[in-house]
């Protein structure tokens, strides 16, 4: 029998450094945020964009997206009023000041307390963190909008968040 | 005896492959045609709809092909950046089969590039168009 060498290493290699991204990540990586667990949350903020992380924003700015959520960046997306009561109260529980978030309390550094931001792009933490990246980036056609998080992290959907 | 068998069992099997089974998808063009008081859809006038570009609605969605892009059976994309699935069932299998989704997505797609909701007529349309690509 023939070993197929190759393949095999390039699986250990793919492993290995799986192995090591992840260990990073979990020690305690302040680019995490853990995202979105619950399914009808996942489903109706992630579908026209990356169900971005609770903790990204105080709760008052969930609570204020999602009573405008006929004028969202300029669209109309409201919801059932059921749906909309579902999602506010995960995202206001799950929000970056409610109780032992450690990760976000970072991005939330420098919002002024008692605004309600509603860009995470605007967040002045967001802003320092970015500064780096050149314009001809953001507008490139695979970025378009500073929204598109995935575009360049590409782990953004389970939460990490590195270069 | 053998014979017999295996010529009841083709025609049965001929039956089941021609029957229509009534999917969510058919019971959706069953409550249009009811609604827009029509007994059958057209592919081609949902194409149409599909690809038409209008000024009716937000002027960065001019059509629906904006977001879904043009080829049916692609993916498409959000101004956002994020992938769509594709429309034609033929490549995404599971879409259209929860009413309440189907009519939410209406409702606020319409509304972006139409800037009114849909007639049962036009939803019907569409759907057939997108159920046979």
């Amino acid at each position: 029998m023939r070993i197929p060498y190759r393949p095999l290493a390039i699986g250990v290699v793919t492993l290995a450094f799986s192995a090591l991204v992840l260990a990073r990540a979990q020690a305690g990586d302040r680019h995490f945020f853990a995202p979105v667990a619950d399914l009808i949350v996942k489903e109706e903020c992630g579908s026209c964009h990356l169900a971005f992380a609770p903790s990204m924003l105080p709760a008052r700015s969930w609570q204020r997206m999602m009573g405008e959520l006929d004028k969202h960046f300029g669209d109309n997306a409201s919801l059932d009023p059921a749906t909309a009561e579902k999602i506010t109260s995960y995202l206001v529980a799950n929000a970056g000041d409610a109780g032992g978030q450690r990760y976000s309390s970072k991005l939330l550094k420098g919002v002024t307390p008692g605004a309600a931001p509603q860009r995470i792009t605007e967040l002045p933490k967001w802003v320092s963190e970015h500064r780096k990246v050149p314009d001809w980036e953001w507008r490139h056609k695979e970025v378009r909008t500073k929204a598109n998080c995935v575009a360049c992290h590409t782990a953004a959907e389970q939460g990490y968040y590195e270069e | 005896m053998k014979n017999i068998l295996v010529v009841t069992s083709g025609i049965v099997a001929m039956i089941l492959s021609s029957a229509t089974f009534a999917g969510p998808r058919e019971d959706l063009l069953t409550q249009y045609a009811a609604a827009a008081k029509v007994t059958s859809f057209s592919a081609a006038r949902g194409q149409a709809l599909h690809t038409q570009s209008s000024s009716g609605g937000k002027p960065d969605t001019p059509s629906c092909t904006t977001c879904h892009g043009k080829d049916t059976r692609s993916a498409g994309r959000a101004l956002t950046g994020k992938t769509i699935e594709p429309v034609a069932v033929s490549v995404t299998p599971t879409r259209y089969t929860d009413p309440a989704k189907v009519e939410k997505w209406f409702k606020r797609n319409c509304t972006e590039v139409l800037g009114r909701e849909c007639t049962p007529q036009e939803k019907g349309d569409w759907l057939t168009f997108v159920i046979g690509q």
